[in-house]
């Protein structure tokens, strides 16, 4: 039972995604700063595309692609976090 | 904050490389003599979490936005180790898989909001937390310290590398990069304290599975 907080944890991470289609569009701080001292046209495009711009390819609606964008990223950050932790962890008697 | 490739020279990208890639060994380490089994599922949910927050970006001032970094809030719970090593998760998987942040600019993304972030936020909260003392005031407040130092001194070091580079003049660069992260750290340090008092609220235990 103790063992199922984590799975609340994942939850609330996904719920999170829900709202991201309704987050600022504006550039951040240092797209901001680049495009205002004019070095954003330094930027380089990355030499390939998976999901650019957290837009699932190939949904036609823009909220369910940025959702399943989150949904995605989410999932396989907790798979990287969650392993590093559990090859990393001390040995315990048990 | 995240670096695009083009923003950073060769050699800085190199020793940035270098340095993130060290002091991941070194946490690597730490994470391997100091993390239990309760904390393992924990730098999943935070890992998971963060990547998410991450994606709400709130408008700061005219036509400005920013979003969460989460170093303090890993480090706060986990300690700066285990919170590097989140970090670089989920740095990595924004680069290789959402194109945000560059591959060649990967280092430098990891020392300021990996590296830099957790050690500030370490220190930052470990010294007002002594000063203030335990209880939730305490941790409050030097959970919102640590949060807003750690994305200010992460976009001075964003500024310092982007200088050396030869991008933006240190002139130009810092004080434009300091003054809107000195914005968008409230926000951190908010976002920050309200999970914080989250967890106070709801679980407690959590809040102790800190190492060290």
């Amino acid at each position: 039972m103790k063992q199922k907080w984590w799975i609340a944890g994942l939850l609330i991470a996904l719920a999170v995604t829900l709202i991201s289609p309704w987050a600022s569009a504006w550039p951040d701080g240092l797209e901001r700063v680049a495009e205002d001292k004019g070095f954003i046209e330094k930027a380089q495009e990355a030499p390939y595309q998976l999901i650019p711009d957290y837009v699932f390819p190939g949904v036609s609606n823009e909220a369910v692609a940025t959702i399943l964008a989150g949904i995605v990223g989410t999932l396989v950050v907790f798979g990287l976090a969650y392993g590093l932790g559990a090859l990393l962890k001390r040995r315990e008697a048990t | 904050m995240h670096i695009p490739d083009g923003f950073v020279s060769i050699p800085v990208a190199a020793v940035t490389y270098v340095a993130s890639g060290g002091s991941l060994a070194y946490a690597v380490r730490r994470t391997n003599e100091e993390l239990g089994d309760k904390q393992v599922p924990l730098m999943g949910v935070m890992g998971a979490f963060i990547f998410a927050a991450q994606m709400l970006n709130f408008p700061v001032a005219g036509g400005t936005s920013g979003h969460l970094i989460g170093a303090a809030l890993a480090t706060i719970l986990l300690g700066p180790w285990a919170g590097m090593l989140i970090m670089a998760s989920v740095l990595v998987v924004q680069a290789l898989i959402f194109q945000d942040g560059g591959l060649i600019a990967l280092g430098a993304n990891v020392f300021n909001m990996g590296v830099v972030a957790c050690l500030v936020s370490h220190y930052a909260f470990t010294w007002f937390k002594r000063l203030l003392g335990e209880g939730p005031q305490g941790t409050g407040i030097s959970g919102f310290v640590a949060a807003w130092a750690s994305v200010v001194t992460a976009a001075i070091a964003c500024s310092l590398e982007l200088a050396i580079s030869g991008t933006s003049a240190l002139a130009v660069a810092l004080p434009a990069m300091t003054l809107v992260h000195i914005l968008i750290g409230i926000g951190e340090g908010l976002i920050t304290v309200a999970v914080l008092a989250f967890l106070t609220a709801t679980r407690r235990d959590l809040l102790e599975l800190r190492p060290g």
